[in-house]
């Protein structure tokens, strides 16, 4: 589904991935690991479409469709979805605005017609509900006022919504009390499927005993260097990133 | 239908077919402006001798006066002498003849407001006949007004009709030496509307400039005056939310409100006037004077604005609360994009015990635009028990605009308790990554971020003009972000 080659972005002057691959299937759930800067959030937000990195060599496809020659809205309607490590709040404007825009904006895409309000708000109680959220957040303003774990309980609910042929999860952990870990932990596995492929964006294995993982990948200094099964996670939390680096220049 | 199948048509409207519109369309006067222009337009307008002493008063208070430069707009030396103060409209072989010989860039904007095709020929100038439908509207609805006992006609025919009542309030809010613009309105104003709501009456409809046939071309000069007798409430809303084709770049209106004892008046403004093109070429100077008077004990006034047009905006709607435990408000977005400018806000004077006021002001600048709330809060020593509520927020758009706050607080009564928030926002490029990473492109974004950002004073609009409001923003800040 999708397919990543040789990708290299930069930054001003900063070259941050230095020639990454990365292939994931649909049905997968795939986890990036890696230590701080190595790439694990810049690889999402170049996935995704951000204006801030330059892609300056390798290719990106999901379903072979070239997602570098996209906007950022046009690959969100293709079927990307990025869950935020810091979901930015949108005052004043209201949670299930966006949400019925956003589902909107990809049923137009697919040619589909709009959702009518009923409907929209039946899909959207129906998802909440599954995320133990309180109904009384599709009134207030976009991630306005939230605390972090509301906010990416949040970023849960619009991937449900919105049903993304590929979601990347970034750091979708960090900051989660217990609960809040458990109901993200639910809300994705609820939405592990034969034709969808996730990807988590992690720092800690935590997540992982929740959410169990096909494939693990350690990325460092802009590049995969190692890849395995769940074992994976689990030797690197044994034996810290220190182990991945040193075996890298070994 | 006809007008002259109705057989009781009243004096006012027989006037629309022989009287001074007519006299309009044959003459103007040269420009320039002396005692003898001001009185060439009293006289072609029939007006009875006070009207013309009251103007000739305006106009020599005027040379006295000293054009204002206090606001934080810049615009070249306006020539007094270079406008004509009676003017002719424009005769029809001078006007575009169709639509296809008006600008297109105006019909696309038309078009993206959603307005009725045989609207767009009327506010475009466009040389027609019969331009629309509205004798048989506006009859009809002044049917059931005049069953009301309701007064909404234009200025010139108060003067005439009413000549007691416009002696009685005229001046009263705004006087002739209120400030240079006012003085200049009130010894040339060439029309406007006058609404009286009788004691104890609930107007029966939103009153609209839109059903005064004869509203499009009352010219630059426009003069206003609004009286809600004891007890009674109108909502009146003024402007056209579609840009407006117009000759005259120099604007000074006047608006005059009276609320008396537990009467209440709700004015709503969308101005959309042309704010020239991207590089500030044209545009009108709209240079306003607007105030109520809370006259009346437990009266109330409310503002609420949205101001997207003009190249330059000065305007200040105010409210003097003079009777006790009366109401002011006002509501304003005031959008700048490109090169406009605006300097805008209120005043609220509170003179009676235990008045009130609120004050919610959303300024959004792009392009170069610069953006100004100017606004004064003055509690008089006897003022007890005075309470101000101001909330004042910018948005910025872009890196190149400006956003200025001018608060001024006067406060001469121990138990006042006044408020001021002030917030300054800017759409920034992690909100709009964000909402175009869920499908939604990023002129929908901002118009989304735009829209949730103006809820509150939108909130205060009647429903259609709200949804007209939004539309127009959207197509204000088109190409905002680029």
């Amino acid at each position: 589904m999708l397919e990543i080659k040789d990708l290299k972005a930069k930054t001003g002057d900063t070259e941050i991935l230095k020639g990454l691959s990365l292939s994931v299937k649909a049905g997968e759930v795939h986890a990036i690991m890696g230590p701080n800067g190595s790439g694990k959030s810049t690889l999402a937000q170049v996935v995704a479409g951000r204006d801030d990195y330059e892609v300056t060599g390798g290719s990106v496809t999901l379903n072979g469709t070239d997602l570098l020659d996209l906007e950022p809205e046009e690959r969100s309607r293709e079927g990307v979805f990025l869950g935020f490590q810091y979901p930015v709040e949108i005052p004043g404007v209201n949670n299930a605005y966006l949400l019925k825009a956003a589902v909107n904006a990809r049923r137009a895409h697919a040619g589909e017609e709009e959702i009518d309000a009923y409907e929209f708000l039946k899909l959207a109680r129906e998802k909440m509900a599954l995320l133990d959220m309180d109904p009384k957040f599709l009134n207030r303003g976009v991630n306005e006022g939230f605390s972090g774990g509301e906010k990416k309980r949040n970023e849960i609910l619009q991937m449900a919504m919105l049903e993304p042929k590929l979601a990347i999860l970034d750091e979708t952990d960090s900051g989660l009390d217990i609960d809040a870990l458990k109901a993200v932990a639910e809300g994705v596995n609820a939405l592990r499927s034969p034709d969808r492929a996730i990807v988590l964006v992690t720092h800690y294995q935590r997540l992982l005993d929740y959410v169990e993982p096909d494939h693990v990948h350690v990325l460092s200094e802009g590049r995969i260097v190692r890849s395995g099964d769940k074992t994976l996670a689990h030797e690197l939390e044994a034996r810290g990133y220190e182990w991945v680096r040193e075996a890298v220049n070994a | 239908m006809s007008t002259e199948s109705k057989e009781i048509e009243s004096l006012v409207n027989r006037r629309y077919e022989h009287g001074f519109v007519t006299d309009i369309a044959t003459e103007s006067l040269p420009p320039g402006l002396d005692e003898d222009v001001i009185r060439a337009i009293s006289a072609r307008k029939n007006e009875p001798e006070f009207m013309l002493e009251w103007r000739l008063k305006a106009y020599r208070q005027w040379l006295e006066m000293t054009e204002p430069e206090w606001a934080h707009v810049h615009y070249p030396k306006i020539d007094y002498d270079a406008i004509s103060y009676y003017a002719a409209p424009k005769s029809d072989s001078d006007r575009p003849k169709s639509l296809d010989e008006v600008d297109p860039k105006l019909l696309e904007t038309y078009d993206k407001l959603g307005i009725p095709l045989h609207e767009r020929a009327r506010l475009a100038g466009v040389a027609v006949d019969a331009v629309f439908d509205s004798v048989s509207v506006a009859t009809t609805f002044k049917d059931k007004l005049s069953e009301a006992g309701v007064i909404f006609c234009s200025f010139s025919e108060a003067v005439e009709n009413h000549p007691d009542l416009v002696k009685k309030y005229l001046g009263t809010v705004v006087p002739q030496r209120d400030n240079f613009f006012a003085a200049l309105n009130s010894a040339v104003f060439s029309d406007g509307s006058f609404v009286y709501i009788p004691k104890g009456v609930r107007c029966p409809m939103e009153l609209s400039t839109y059903f005064r046939i004869n509203a499009a071309n009352t010219g630059q000069f426009e003069r206003t005056l609004i009286i809600a007798d004891e007890g009674s409430y109108v909502s009146y809303l003024e402007g056209c939310t579609a840009p407006m084709r117009d000759e005259n770049q120099l604007h000074a209106a006047v608006v005059e409100l009276v609320a008396l004892d537990n009467a209440e008046i709700k004015y709503s403004t969308v101005q959309n006037w042309y704010p020239g093109d991207e590089e500030g070429r044209g545009g009108i100077y709209n240079f306003v004077t607007k105030r109520g008077d809370c006259r009346g004990a437990n009266s109330k006034i409310s503002w609420t604005q949205v101001e997207t047009g003009s190249a330059i905006t000065w305007k200040y709607p105010s409210c003097i609360l003079r009777g006790d435990n009366s109401v002011g408000e006002f509501y304003s977005v005031a959008v700048a994009n490109n090169l406009q400018q605006a300097d805008t806000g209120t005043k609220m004077i509170h003179i009676g015990r235990n008045t009130r006021s609120t004050i919610v002001s959303k300024g959004i600048s792009a392009g170069r635009a610069q953006n100004a709330y100017r606004g004064l809060v003055r509690i008089m020593p006897q003022a007890e028990g005075a309470r101000n509520h101001t909330q004042c927020d910018s948005l910025l758009i872009g890196k190149e605009c400006g956003a200025h706050t001018f608060p001024y607080m006067e406060i001469k009564h121990p138990s006042a308790k006044v408020e001021h928030e002030a917030t300054t926002s800017k759409i920034s490029a992690d909100q709009l990554f964000y909402c175009r990473q869920r499908g939604i492109s990023e002129e929908d974004a901002v118009n989304m971020i735009v829209n949730g950002f103006c809820k509150e004073v939108f909130n205060e609009l009647p429903m259609e003009f709200a949804v007209e409001a939004q539309a127009l923003l959207n197509v204000s800040l088109e190409g905002a972000v680029g």
